[in-house]
């Protein structure tokens, strides 16, 4: 019930995107295509989670053991920078076609603030290892479907004539308050 | 006069947010009023401009290849710092700003500037470069901060105008998004006007 | 690290970079973490007091706005109890040594926008003496109406007894009247005050 509850309320009631604005830099640069979200989706999935992995046990058994918390942000970056550097070499060698899929998508990651911001939430939210685990694939998610629906609806927009001052990102930014006006009446399901 | 362009590019021409559209979470995230925007907007000048400055004096001794990480090291120190200012000394704003905080870490204002600039320019045209940078950022944040104040409460920097409430949507996450949107299109036009 | 960023600027830095051996690498990043570390602690060590000094000072303006005048230092006598998955805090206030009040900080994952929490005041006997929001995430111009900064809603619980006003929304046959167009948030409201009540009659008194 508890899990259902964490997965509910971050994919659509606070959704990472269009509810927290984490994430927006993607959400912005890399969904005029339908494939290319898929893509950034999947990758930032595979980091999300197996960053909130490391930095929820780099903070239990290090810095909250040695009275260390406030080093958590510059801790917290450079795993996650480390980390996309340690997945794009592992993959590059286990996988190739996966490679091929995500791989220009990894480097973008560092400064994805949806996964550090993911990270910090869930030492915020004090949740065990398996929530974390759980809250971080539900935001993944919710962000997965945040840029596909959006991306979706910007492949439309191309063929809308609007006004020339529109067109581009103001358009794409009123769109997407439409859209984070839809999820709003997610708000109180949970 | 070149050191004033350094200065002044981030306000307008080469404006962070509005022009070159970095730095969109805390841009939408915090926003909902002006004195929470220029509030972060000063917190990120800050870290702009140590960084850049710690970036461009220490550039030549840093190997090419470890160059990004050590930059990353030295924002998420200062960010850190600001991080501890604010929560002894500013505890309201911070809780206000919460999460963004830390995040500044990853603007890509940040890290953008320390590359593309600081780590090829000497010390005072890269603090000049981020002191503009990080004032056009606080600007374009209390605008919007601002207007979505303003038309979504009524008031603006907490002075009340209109009783009761205004278009609650403006300062609800749909607001951020379609405000930016016209204040875009606005930056556009006077821009293009100017040219 | 990070290829992408090195593409463009790569070349033309290249000659005025320092050689990239693997032990000036490992010694850079090495002196970078220790300057940055050393730096911090030090930052750490200049603010430690004062934020302990504000956290204290919040939570004593906190439990200051819902109970009666009191000499004692709550936070010195705190209590805790296990509830429903989260904790309740007691903070018993005295004045010359007798109990005055006891402000409780509260919870409920009902509301609206998730969880909210509230320092609910009471008296002796358990009548409700003020209530004040600690947090919550409710609608700005719905739901929000709780806290008393937006409105005068939450005052009607002061002065009552829920051992005789039932702490329910008038819809669910209760005394309370919710906030217009936000009977869940008021629901809520109910559910986390209810909370505070009981566990206070059934053994949290002391």
């Amino acid at each position: 019930m508890e899990y259902i509850i964490i997965i509910i309320s971050a994919i659509f009631v606070n959704n990472i995107v269009l509810a927290q604005f984490l994430g927006i830099c993607p959400f912005l640069g890399v969904s005029s295509k339908v494939e290319t979200s898929a893509g950034m989706a999947g990758a930032v999935t595979f980091v999300m989670v197996i960053a909130t992995i490391v930095t929820y046990l780099l903070q239990k058994y290090v810095l909250d053991a040695f009275g260390i918390a406030f080093m958590q942000t510059i801790t917290f970056i450079l795993v996650i920078a480390s980390l996309v550097q340690l997945v794009e070499i592992i993959l590059k060698k286990v996988s190739p076609a996966l490679y091929q899929a995500l791989g220009i998508f990894l480097p973008l990651i560092t400064t994805n603030c949806a996964v550090l911001g993911v990270a910090i939430l869930a030492v915020q939210k004090d949740y065990n290892l398996m929530e974390s685990v759980v809250f971080a694939i539900a935001n993944a998610v919710g962000f997965g479907l945040a840029l596909i629906t959006f991306a979706g609806l910007r492949e439309h927009l191309e063929l809308v004539s609007i006004p020339k001052g529109m067109k581009g990102v103001p358009i794409a930014l009123v769109v997407a308050g439409l859209l984070a006006l839809a999820f709003m009446g997610f708000a109180g399901i949970v | 006069m070149n050191q004033w362009k350094n200065f002044s590019k981030g306000f307008f021409k080469e404006n962070p947010v509005l022009v070159l559209l970095l730095g969109m979470c805390p841009t939408l995230g915090v926003t909902t009023s002006a004195i929470n925007g220029l509030g972060m907007g000063l917190a990120t000048t800050f870290v702009l401009v140590m960084s850049n400055l710690v970036v461009s004096l220490v550039k030549s001794q840093i190997p090419d290849k470890v160059r990004i990480p050590s930059f990353i090291v030295i924002i998420a120190s200062f960010v850190t710092m600001v991080e501890l200012i604010m929560q002894a000394y500013v505890p309201a704003l911070f809780d206000q700003l919460g999460l963004f905080i830390p995040l500044i870490v990853v603007n890509c204002i940040v890290l953008g500037r320390a590359e593309a600039f600081a780590s090829k320019n000497n010390i005072l045209s890269s603090a000049l470069d981020g002191l503009g940078m990080g004032l056009g950022f606080a600007m374009a944040l209390t605008i919007l901060g601002g207007i979505r104040e303003l038309l979504g409460n009524g008031s603006f920097f907490g002075f009340k105008f209109i009783q009761g409430d205004g278009m609650l949507v403006f300062v609800l996450a749909p607001g951020a998004f379609i405000a930016l949107g016209y204040l875009i299109v606005l930056i556009n036009k006077i821009n293009k006007k100017t040219a | 690290m990070l290829t992408l960023n090195l593409s463009v600027s790569e070349r033309r830095l290249r000659m005025a970079k320092k050689e990239s051996t693997f032990m000036s690498m490992v010694l850079t990043l090495l002196i970078v973490t220790l300057v940055a570390s050393a730096a911090l602690g030090y930052i750490y060590e200049i603010t430690k007091g004062p934020i302990a000094a504000s956290k204290l000072a919040k939570l004593n303006n906190a439990i200051k706005q819902v109970v009666p005048e009191y000499d004692t230092i709550p936070g010195d006598e705190v209590y805790k109890m296990g509830i429903d998955g989260d904790t309740l805090v007691f903070y018993p206030a005295k004045k010359d040594g007798e109990l005055v009040g006891t402000a409780i900080s509260t919870f409920t994952n009902k509301g609206f926008g998730g969880n909210i929490k509230l320092m609910v005041g009471l008296l002796p006997d358990g009548t409700i003496n003020n209530i004040s929001v600690l947090e919550h995430k409710e609608t700005p111009g719905l739901g929000d109406k709780m806290s008393k900064k937006k409105s005068e809603w939450s005052i009607q619980f002061n002065g009552k007894n829920p051992s005789d006003f039932k702490l329910k929304v008038t819809k669910d046959g209760g005394d309370v009247d919710a906030i217009t167009a936000s009977t869940i948030s008021s629901r809520a409201f109910c559910d986390a005050v209810e909370r505070a009540h009981k566990a206070y009659m059934e053994g949290g008194k002391k």
